[in-house]
């Protein structure tokens, strides 16, 4: 059935309106010199204050990285990058301190701006508030800001603005800074676990986020210690033509466990701005490390101009026996994902685990799935991914399951969906299964449909509007996933995916 | 990464090469022909032979695979086409019109092209070539644009056959195309085949390879499925384990039209067997399937597009491949609906059964979907036998091999039964029954 009027119509109207958190906010920043070179390098490591090795290390990375050709395989196309025309380092000229008063007013505006709790924006600047915030204060009744506590490390362009309950963690045990600070301040355990899940020279855009990233979160979670409350980084880009790149290492030593979540958004520009993370997970024997991400870039406009280059390797290592790790996404933003969050299942009896929703509109082109490489014995891997297509987006999924020859009684259950909203756009599913031993399990199915007309018939004979129908539908279909996310989370991807798609069914 | 400057030419490519300036002159076609015949050679040798680092060749390395490149196989001698003749038994004893090809060309005295009935042309290709028949300008390498090694079989082709079934005939009798490498020295073949399929025809084609040591075949068949027609082709491939198969099928499918194909593999060191499947007409019906038996060091791959550029279409793919020894299975299977191809319902299903701590199966099902209006999927497992399903059987008295041997049988006799015809049904579950004595079940 073709769409109707209406739909195209709703289609070609959202998106510009859509992003809620395309504001520019203005502050003077601090900038490396325009363009990369070791020059370049050289400056963000000093600005820093690091160690020499890691001047080193990022330096071998740029010169490796000169050698390195763009990858072209994912199905994504836009115009050649100009990597000079870029920032590599921007930062706030005033420093966040301990009070409300020394954070520059317009950063604290910012992060009100982006729904931040006030309670939170306050813990942001470091001011510790006895009593539970009002949770009408900030309009959004946020479910869980009342008695829940997460632990925030703000990144506003290159650098970490502030980072959040840093003492309490202290207490427990638990390592939670900007990555520079770790830098500083635990050079041995930085220097033991950084590159060791990401080679330096891994891809393209790994290695170059290993000679210019500028800061992201360090995690590192003692033996036998359960993290006392969620940690969260929140990436904002701000400045025009500028590149972040974070870095973020996590590592959960033996018997550990954390939960980490991601958020991100940038502001609303005419041209592409460059993203280009990497996020290395560790866990160690019977470690647990659960990493959600709501990404929410600005997506670019209708007519697909602006927006981010969301270029991301994420990588997590179970290293330990019976160690599991944990991904769940959800990705409504960027022009372009270029994003593979990966296991590899090393100890034996680990397990890895994707979810992923990720929503396309307007000209987004989304290229994103997982790879579990089991390598130990009775690994087992699963991947529920769920692509949803509108406007005049593509939206591939593409993965990797390999088990090696010694990965005896791996088995891995691999379901990916896509919906399709429109006939503009497209869904494509791209899997690669590698059973290397006959004990090994593999299970691989995909659809892709439209929603079904009887569905829809069913809800609206039982009193919904049409847009009701389809969002319950689309809600049942994004289900598993949404389950997987922390609470705080979930209530913010449900409203995402609403934002995402409204408009957007026929 | 195909942009990558390419790198010096592996000596089966100065082979490849060498074969071809010296043969051109005298390969059969007329000026388009040689035309032609050049412009491929020419798309063959940028790319070279495929390799890993084309996408869609990651598994199968034919740089790798084939190191050397066999020189071209003569004129079949009497020994040869003694040998030939007793070649199509796979088949079983279907009642079929032989059409046999020994090394690469035809054996008029091995086939049986006497009183065709009405509505039915055959003739060699290198006859119709040489003679510039009109269809060969018509349809020769336009249907569906192939890769690399389609390029190859068009730049060196010798012989094949050019079928053409005229609108609304019936052809009782299936046709049985024969092609035997059989020569003492390996040698390299390049058939090519034609099949035109008008209107409203009905026609079944069967496909025997077998080739015989160190031989490498490069054979492609082009097909057209008229609107309303309705076809079935099944191919099987057997042969040394040291030989080569490269093969392509090129179908386009008409409106309304019913295309029933099945490959079955249980021979040759190296396979590789490509199928470029369109959907041109609405409302068309395929069936799409194919076995492999694999042991040894066997090398199997089974890649398939089903284009689907018009809608209402259905395509049911099953592909099962048993691989035991230090065998490999590879399944590349992509479905593609085009915009507008609404009303698409595709659904592919690979499985591969692994027998042996050795054996390995990659298997890449992919969907490119750009209509909404779609029901599309696809499945792939891959694992051992069902422990419990085979204690099922002991458990009544059967003992283990035989248990084993009758899941296989189970399992690969799923994807034979899609074969309309019973007698080669029956022909080719008795080749899995022979194979799976032969491994000791």
């Amino acid at each position: 059935m073709p769409a109707v009027q209406e739909t195209i119509e709703r289609v070609r109207r959202i998106d510009v309106d859509q992003y809620k958190y395309g504001f520019v906010t203005d502050v003077e920043s601090e900038k490396a010199p325009k363009g990369l070179s070791e020059d370049t390098v050289r400056f963000i490591s000093a600005k820093k204050g690091e160690p020499e090795w890691m001047l080193a290390w990022r330096l071998d990375a740029y010169r490796r990285w000169l050698t390195m050709r763009e990858p072209s395989w994912a199905r994504v196309e836009y115009p050649k990058i100009d990597y000079q025309d870029y920032y590599y380092y921007s930062a706030p000229k005033k420093k966040a301190l301990a009070s409300l008063d020394e954070v520059d007013p317009e950063i604290l505006k910012t992060y009100e701006k982006l729904g931040i709790p006030l309670r939170e924006q306050k813990i942001l600047a470091g001011v510790v508030e006895d009593k539970p915030a009002d949770p009408d204060e900030d309009g959004e009744a946020r479910a869980g800001s009342g008695y829940s506590r997460v632990a925030v490390d703000a990144v506003f362009d290159s650098v970490s603005v502030a980072t959040t309950f840093k003492e309490e963690l202290r207490k427990a045990g638990v390592i939670f800074m900007p990555i520079s600070e770790a830098l500083r301040e635990h050079p041995d355990l930085v220097k033991k676990y950084l590159g060791t899940v990401v080679p330096i020279s891994d891809n393209f855009f790994a290695t170059l986020n290993s000679a210019v990233f500028s800061d992201g979160s360090f995690v590192y979670v003692p033996p036998g210690v359960r993290c006392p409350m969620e940690l969260s980084t929140y990436f904002r880009i701000n400045e025009k033509n500028t590149g972040q790149f974070e870095r973020t290492l996590i590592i959960a030593d033996k018997g550990s466990y954390v939960s980490y979540l991601e958020g991100c958004t940038a502001p609303q520009r005419d041209e592409n701005q460059l993203h280009a993370a990497v996020v290395e997970l560790v866990a160690l024997d019977d470690a647990e490390i659960k990493y959600s991400t709501v990404q929410n870039w600005y997506p670019g406009d209708a007519e697909g101009r602006g927006g981010i280059y969301n270029f991301v390797t994420k990588r997590g290592d179970c290293r330990g026996r019976n160690s599991k790790i944990s991904w769940t996404q959800v990705e409504t933003g960027s022009a372009i994902t270029w994003k593979y969050p990966s296991c590899i299942l090393r100890g034996d009896n680990s397990s890895g685990e994707f979810y992923s929703i990720a929503i396309s509109n307007g000209r987004q082109q989304v290229d994103s799935g997982t790879k579990m490489l089991h390598l130990g014995k009775n690994t087992s891997s699963r991947i529920i991914s769920k692509g949803i297509a509108a406007g005049k987006s593509n939206n591939t999924y593409r993965g990797l399951v390999t088990t090696h020859r010694r990965a005896k009684g791996a088995r891995n259950f691999t379901n990916c969906d896509s919906l399709l909203i429109g006939n503009q756009c497209g869904a494509h599913t791209v899997p690669y299964i590698e059973a290397k031993n006959s004990s090994a399990v593999i299970e691989h199915e995909a659809t892709t449909s439209k929603i079904s007309e009887e569905m829809l018939f069913y809800c609206r004979q039982r009193g919904l509007s049409a847009e009701e129908a389809v969002a319950l539908v689309v809600n049942g279909f994004v289900k598993d996933v949404l389950q997987q996310l922390p609470m705080e989370f979930a209530v913010e991807a449900q409203k995402l995916i609403s934002i995402s798609l409204e408009g957007s069914v026929g | 990464m195909n942009a990558e400057v390419r790198a010096m030419k592996t000596s089966a490519e100065q082979a490849l090469a060498e074969a071809y300036a010296a043969a051109k002159a005298r390969l059969p076609g007329n000026g388009a022909v040689q035309a032609l015949r050049e412009a491929a050679f020419k798309r063959f040798e940028a790319d070279g032979l495929p390799n890993r680092r084309i996408e869609e060749w990651k598994y199968t390395d034919l740089r790798v695979l084939m190191r050397e490149a066999k020189p071209p196989a003569g004129a079949p001698d009497a020994a040869a086409k003694a040998r030939a003749a007793e070649a199509g038994k796979l088949a079983g004893d279907i009642d079929a019109r032989r059409i046999v090809f020994v090394d690469g060309a035809f054996v008029p005295e091995l086939s049986d092209l006497a009183a065709l009935p009405p509505g039915l042309t055959v003739r060699p290709m290198a006859e119709a070539l040489a003679a510039g028949d009109p269809r060969i300008a018509a349809h020769l390498g336009k249907v569906i644009p192939g890769d690399g090694m389609v390029a190859l079989n068009t730049a060196l082709m010798r012989d094949g056959a050019l079928i053409h079934v005229a609108a609304g005939a019936t052809v009782e009798r299936p046709l049985h195309l024969i092609f035997a490498a059989a020569g003492t020295q390996p040698a390299s073949v390049f058939c090519r085949s034609l099949v035109v399929i008008e209107p409203n025809a009905r026609v079944m084609l069967v496909e025997s390879h077998e080739a015989a040591a160190g031989h490498q075949v490069n054979a492609a068949l082009e097909l057209i499925v008229g609107a309303g027609a309705h076809v079935d082709h099944v191919k099987i491939v057997a042969g040394a384990g040291d030989a080569l198969h490269v093969a392509t099928l090129i179908a386009a499918v008409g409106a309304r039209a019913r295309f029933n194909d099945f490959s079955f593999n249980i021979g040759c060191g190296v396979v590789r067997n490509q199928l470029f499947v369109r959907f041109d007409g609405e409302a068309a019906l395929a069936n799409i399937g194919g076995a492999s038996l694999l042991n040894g060091d066997q090398h199997s791959d089974t890649t398939l597009v089903a284009d689907h550029k018009a809608g209402g279409c259905q395509s049911r793919e099953l592909f099962k491949a048993v691989l035991d020894g230090r065998s490999r299975s590879v399944f590349q299977g992509r479905i593609i609906v085009q915009p507008g191809a609404q009303q698409t319902d595709a659904k592919m299903m690979t499985r591969a059964l692994l027998l042996s701590e050795e054996a390995e199966a990659d298997s890449k099902p992919e969907l490119e979907i750009f209509a909404d209006d779609v029901q599309c999927g696809h499945g792939a497992t891959m694992g051992s036998l069902d422990r419990s399903l085979k204690f099922y059987l002991m458990a009544r008295g059967i003992p283990e091999p035989e248990a084993e041997a009758l899941l296989v049988q189970a399992f690969v006799g799923e994807a034979v039964e899609s074969i309309e015809d019973a007698g080669l049904r029956d022909a080719l579950m008795e080749q899995v029954a022979a194979w799976l004595k032969a491994r000791g079940g």
